[in-house]
């Protein structure tokens, strides 16, 4: 991978462009999409994802809510990195990418942008902020 | 004037983390050497059953734990002993308020709450409500989280004598507002309705007299007051609480039954007691309040309100920094960094030591009021000190994105 990468301060900007100006924001009314409300998680974040999932390629992936920092760049990213991809890319990369918030080893080549979240764990208690936009995914890929 | 670089001394919290600067205290206290030698004690040297056994050591664990009943009694100066429950905590003791007075609704009956309340004081009256048919209605609040008299009064000429119970925390958990309970007691009881109070973040921080205040059902828990976790108190006027229906039944708790179904249940407050109680939790309970009572509850909220001016007037100076609650005197200081989640100013204070809790505090329903989902609540106990409040401000002044982005590299 790109060493611009492994700056430090590239990932804090990936982090906050992702936060301040999250992409795929915006929910549709489309009977076409699954959806997923995670609130159950932990008792701050909030947030809806939903996606579109037509002959096992991943069409879209969209989310909404009320979230941190962490949970808003880690969903953002995710919609960007997903999005096209086959489920059975998608679950490499989700496995690549929950591997490395249990600092298990992982590919970071596979994770692209997502390895900006590469030092969540230091912050224990937030891993589940990003993860939990990942799970949402998850679920719905599974379901697949 | 308390002395609390000695108070520190008694609590092994501080021992073990030195750096630690400790603002959670409404979600829970640290347990001074006092509580945790008396469940010590319980478990090493008299770890029998009560009211059961036919040996010397098995009664005199059981006038202990009728003891512990009785310092409780006069924490709160309630008539007597037999007016206190033990429970698991406040929780529990508003559920076994409100389902043991299901019975004695009926339907199109209202029960009046308000938004400042916490899930443990709403939940459960939904429920009932809606197993009763009955209605709830909330009483308007001043953006500081008061009921006012006239509001209160609009709520009960509104419904009349269909209103049954109000219930309401005597000081919420969020925005830490001390309601004027011996007035808002006397409305309700004009309209022969009863007054609930959820006293978890009340009795902990100042002298309670139940029978001044004039209050029908009370409910406490431990650990909020430096006793143990698991134990709590549903306090209710001795009639009120006899008539209360009990939610469990078992040992303990009845005196007879036969194979017909009869059941003869044991007096209050024992009844309300089924199965074997948390006999160290109670007598731990018990040492909390003595170890709260030689320190004085009125030098306790003297003091605590002391901090709060002090905190909130530091905090005032920060221009990054909104306070919800700067009016009200109880030690709770609900705050935003600008432009910062407040989960995100909270685990950046955890990197500088500092234990807040960020979120929306169990009370899902008071954005209504103060127009945001999730606050940060710094709380305080009368073992913080104004150095705290000094780490605690420096750190809120760097409270900004880039900072608590930069905790995670």
């Amino acid at each position: 991978m790109s060493n611009m990468l492994k700056d430090p301060a590239i990932l804090r900007e990936l982090i906050m462009d992702h936060y301040k100006y999250p992409r795929n924001h915006e929910l549709v009314d489309d009977d076409s999409y699954d959806s997923r409300h995670m609130a159950s998680d932990s008792c701050i974040d909030d947030i809806t994802v939903q996606s579109k999932i037509e002959n096992g390629i991943i069409k879209d992936i969209r989310f909404d809510g009320v979230a941190c920092t962490i949970s808003t760049a880690s969903t953002s990213i995710m919609s960007e990195l997903l999005k096209g991809k086959s489920i059975d890319e998608a679950k490499k990369i989700m496995e690549n990418y929950f591997n490395m918030m249990d600092e298990k080893p992982y590919d970071e080549e596979l994770l692209e942008e997502a390895i900006a979240m590469m030092n969540v764990h230091r912050q224990a208690n937030r891993i589940k902020c990003a993860t939990i936009g990942w799970k949402a995914m998850k679920e719905m890929i599974d379901k697949e | 004037m308390l002395d609390v670089n000695e108070i520190k001394k008694d609590f092994p919290m501080f021992r073990k983390h030195q750096n630690m600067i400790y603002l959670d205290n409404s979600a829970t206290t640290f347990k001074p050497d006092a509580v945790i030698s008396a469940l010590n004690r319980y478990y090493e040297e008299a770890s029998v059953n009560i009211e059961r056994g036919d040996y010397l050591l098995s009664h005199e664990v059981s006038n202990d734990y009728e003891d512990a009943r009785l310092s409780i009694a006069k924490f709160i100066n309630a008539k007597r002993k037999e007016e206190i429950v033990f429970t698991s905590g406040a929780t529990d003791s508003l559920n076994m308020i409100a389902y043991g007075l299901m019975d004695q609704l009926q339907e199109g009956d209202v029960i009046l709450l308000n938004y400042a309340e916490h899930a443990s004081n709403i939940l459960c009256w939904f429920d009932v409500a809606r197993k009763k048919k009955c209605q709830i209605a909330y009483i308007e609040l001043t953006m500081d989280g008061e009921v006012c008299l006239d509001k209160l009064k609009a709520k009960l000429d509104e419904y009349g004598s269909r209103v049954k119970i109000v219930s309401m925390a005597y000081v919420s958990n969020v925005l830490g507002f001390k309601q004027d309970i011996t007035k808002i007691a006397a409305m309700v009881h004009e309209y022969q309705a009863l007054l609930v109070v959820d006293g978890a973040q009340s009795v902990p921080h100042m002298k309670t007299d139940v029978q001044l205040l004039d209050i029908d059902f009370l409910a406490f828990s431990g650990h909020k007051m430096c006793g143990p976790t698991g134990i709590g108190v549903l306090y209710g006027k001795f009639d009120l609480l006899d008539r209360l229906k009990p939610l469990r039944y078992g040992g303990g708790a009845n005196a007879r039954f036969d194979i017909e179904g009869n059941v003869l249940l044991q007096t209050t407050p024992h009844k309300f007691e089924a199965g074997t109680p948390n006999i160290a939790g109670a007598l731990g309970l018990a040492a909390a309040v003595r170890y709260l009572s030689d320190i004085g509850m009125d030098n306790i909220e003297e003091y605590e309100k002391e901090l709060k001016k002090y905190m909130v007037e530091k905090l005032q100076e920060l221009p990054n920094i909104k306070i919800y609650n700067p009016h009200t005197t109880s030690g709770i200081v609900a705050f935003n960094a600008d432009g910062v989640f407040a989960q995100d100013a909270g685990s950046y204070l955890n990197t500088r030591n500092i234990c807040v809790r960020s979120g929306n505090h169990c009370a899902k329903i008071l954005h209504n009021l103060i127009g945001t989902d999730q606050t940060c609540r710094a709380s305080l106990y009368f073992y913080n000190t104004k150095a705290d409040i000094d780490a605690f401000v420096n750190a809120c002044a760097e409270l900004n994105i880039e900072n608590c982005i930069n905790i995670f590299f």
